[in-house]
């Protein structure tokens, strides 16, 4: 597929990164299990009336999606495509609550209307009056990777010419109270907190004076061994003509489990060599922090700069072109995305 | 004659009419239709409302797929299991690796049946279950069963959603990303959407009447159902048996509100109009529209309309088939999509069932008998929460 040009990278997260003016410089490290997101003033985004009536995902998704069509100097994208993988959970759980503790009764729609996974999606193209392509992905760890690849088809296809991709997550307040104790009893569980955020990035067809980074391959696969993902990631390179000596930057999800083994293998074998970086420290584990991995790696590419809070070795690169990102959650749901600069 | 032509050579279903694609096609055929009071859910709206419910046990689901007891299988993943693997026996697939194979399911429940049982009540037991919630789930346990190591991917625009997936893989194999895709979408009944739809008072008490001027609401169903996309080098290469094809497809949203549709049929309209662009057609060479036509008030008046915008007084022959079914929510576009190629490998439209008298602002009349008639094309409609709304055209040659 052609390349596609990002023209802005905004994100809402743990850290203090929806302020373009600083790149992870000052970050906090956390001590608990909640990595929870610093909120803007949302008013600055949405009126309080509607503000009032929306879930965390929805609001952080609505703020990040208008700053990065700002950014891009865009009103309206042809399309909309957003990924969660929890969905919408701080309304589920409402909804879940009232059936349960009221056996079925006395129950109002709007917590059951809200939560959907489409609801972000829809809450945007509400609000910017956008009728074009409109999808949610909600594919785990790939959920941010399928919007990007949809996007990406889009904008090949000739069907689109600029597009706004994002990715939310909430923590919600109950399950993933039952999902922190899940871990807890994994043999070798996750170590990094568990995070939430929405990031979103314009993408667009062709280069613009405003496009800092280009997405140059993507591929989201079900399953790999560590005694094959050396090869995968050497054929994917391959396919987009690249060795990994051409790689100036990796980005690993790497979040402590016993999954990690996978990224460690790249680590010891064909990256050696190469920059190695993590995040989940900073942002958390959900299922769209991958998104927070591809804005750190646009920002790399713009800034031509790895703040060292990022750096798992001490290898440096004179220029940073190509950076490859690899992500995956428990083995299952990976993807290679390759970013270059443009 | 469009360039990279997307070849459907498997379907696999079950809904509330029929666990197979041949009892699904004898139901429509006569009919008969899989409405009725629920049996496996003990929910207090038992005795106000019917439901297009499939009837077999969650039991009698994992006995069919050799699970062991202890299983953390939804309701959704367990009837998607079923389907998709029916989908890849019916094209003949035995090689999974044979091809770039994916697989691009859509739910929109995913395991909220099982998490409306253990949730805020975490133990040993409930352990296992609580990441089933995830809409991935299902499709995780669908890729495990069929051996796809591969692309996957799991869509969720609510009543749209298996649109969107069959719409995804047939881009993916145009572009020549993959050869082939399992593509569908499953969702189970469960108290959640019971009761969600209840709040809204679009849940009829009885038989839903699409498209009836005294239409009460939908009746909700669950399903799953999955269809097998093939390239036309993967056809030719196998000598494959061909069903149809999906020839086009258009998604837009509506932009109006987060449930209602709007007035004009917006969404659906411009939905309609891309897919007939797509498939480099007119919209007099549709032959046969199959609705999505929910039976709520708003929808069928919506969609009508839109449909209407498009044909004028010329509308083509149409009817819903959510009298048959329910309204299975995400895979209903899927199951729709298995009728419409099921009606164009057997020259016939499936009746609207249940219509009595056409609304007033609208005057369109459905077919309401089994009707024989040469279908070239055939256009189904599916519309979401979240204005998202999507058109497919299948065809015969």
């Amino acid at each position: 597929m052609k390349p596609c040009y990002i023209n802005s990278a905004v994100s809402i997260s743990a850290q203090d990164t929806l302020d373009n003016s600083s790149f992870l410089e000052n970050t906090i490290s956390f001590e608990g299990q909640l990595a929870k997101a610093i909120h803007p003033n949302y008013k600055l985004f949405i009126s309080p009336i509607a503000s009032r009536r929306m879930a965390t995902s929805v609001k952080m998704g609505i703020a990040a999606a208008k700053k990065a069509l700002e950014l891009a100097e865009l009103e309206t994208p042809d399309a909309i495509i957003t990924g969660t993988g929890i969905g919408c959970i701080e309304d589920s759980e409402k909804f879940l609550n009232a059936i349960l503790d009221n056996d079925e009764e006395f129950l109002t729609p709007t917590s059951f209307i809200q939560s959907t996974h489409n609801t972000v999606g829809a809450q945007i193209a509400l609000t910017l009056k956008c009728k074009g392509y409109n999808v949610t992905h909600v594919h785990g760890a790939a959920s941010f990777e399928s919007t990007l690849l949809d996007g990406q088809l889009l904008l090949h296809e000739n069907e689109a010419k600029t597009v706004l991709v994002g990715g939310t997550d909430e923590l919600g307040k109950y399950l993933i109270n039952d999902i922190i104790l899940a871990e807890t009893a994994e043999k070798q569980p996750i170590t990094t907190p568990f995070g939430e955020g929405a990031h979103f990035f314009s993408l667009s067809q062709s280069k613009q004076n405003n496009s800092f980074s280009a997405i140059k391959g993507l591929e989201i696969f079900n399953k790999v061994t560590p005694e094959t993902i050396k090869t995968k990631v050497e054929d994917f390179l391959k396919d987009h003509d690249l060795t990994t000596e051409d790689i100036d930057a990796i980005v690993l999800g790497k979040n402590g489990d016993a999954f990690d083994e996978l990224y460690q293998t790249l680590q010891d074998s064909s990256f050696k060599s190469t920059p190695q970086l993590h995040y989940k420290h900073l942002c958390g584990e959900f299922f769209t922090a991958s998104a927070f991995g591809f804005w750190t790696a646009a920002n790399i590419i713009k800034h031509q700069y790895i703040p060292k809070v990022l750096k798992l070795n001490t290898i440096k690169k004179s220029s940073y072109k190509n950076i490859l990102l690899y992500n995956q959650l428990k083995g299952q749901q990976h993807s290679f995305t390759l970013l270059t600069s443009c | 004659m469009p360039k990279n032509r997307v070849a459907i050579t498997g379907m696999g279903i079950i809904s509330s009419i029929g666990t197979t694609v041949e009892a699904n096609l004898h139901a429509l055929l006569n009919s008969q239709k899989g409405i009725a009071p629920i049996v496996n859910i003990n929910t207090r709206h038992k005795n106000e409302i019917k439901v297009g419910e499939v009837l077999q046990t969650n039991a009698e689901l994992a006995k069919s797929l050799n699970l062991n007891e202890d299983h953390n299988y939804s309701r959704t993943a367990l009837l998607g299991c079923i389907a998709a693997q029916q989908a890849l026996k019916h094209a003949n697939i035995d090689t999974i690796d044979a091809y770039r194979t994916g697989l691009i399911s859509a739910t929109s429940v995913g395991g909220m049946d099982l998490t409306e049982k253990h949730f805020q009540n975490y133990n040993d037991e409930s352990r296992k279950l609580i990441n089933s919630h995830h809409a991935v789930d299902s499709t995780e346990k669908i890729a495990a069963l069929l051996g796809i190591t591969d692309f996957t991917s799991t869509i969720s625009t609510a009543c749209s959603s298996a649109a969107n997936a069959i719409m995804l893989g047939a881009r993916l194999i145009k572009s020549g990303q993959l050869d082939r895709v399992i593509v569908g979408g499953t969702d189970g009944l469960a108290k959640f959407t019971i009761n969600g739809f209840k709040t809204l008072m679009i849940l009829s008490d009885t038989d839903c009447t699409p498209f009836d001027a005294n239409r009460k609401g939908l009746n909700l169903g669950e399903a799953a159902a999955y269809l097998v996309l093939e390239s036309d080098a993967v056809v030719k290469q196998d000598n494959k048996t061909i069903l149809g094809y999906l020839a086009g497809y258009g998604n837009a949203n509506d932009a109006f509100h987060q449930t209602a549709s709007s007035e004009n049929g917006e969404g659906a309209f411009l939905a309609m109009t891309k897919a007939l662009k797509v498939a480099e057609i007119n919209p007099e060479n549709i032959n046969y529209i199959n609705a999505h036509g929910t039976a709520t008030h708003n929808n069928d008046l919506s969609e009508g309309k839109a449909i209407k915008r498009i044909y004028g007084d010329s509308v083509p022959d149409f009817s819903s088939t959510k009298a048959f079914t329910g309204h299975t929510l995400a895979a209903a576009g899927a199951i729709e999509a298995v009728y419409s190629i099921l009606a164009l490998q057997n020259n016939v439209i499936f009746p609207n069932l249940n219509f009595k008298t056409a609304i007033p602002e609208l005057d369109l009349v459905p077919v309401t008998e089994v009707t024989k008639k040469p279908l070239n094309y055939v256009l189904s409609n599916s519309f979401g929460f979240g204005g998202n709304c999507s058109t497919l055209i299948f065809s015969k040659n």
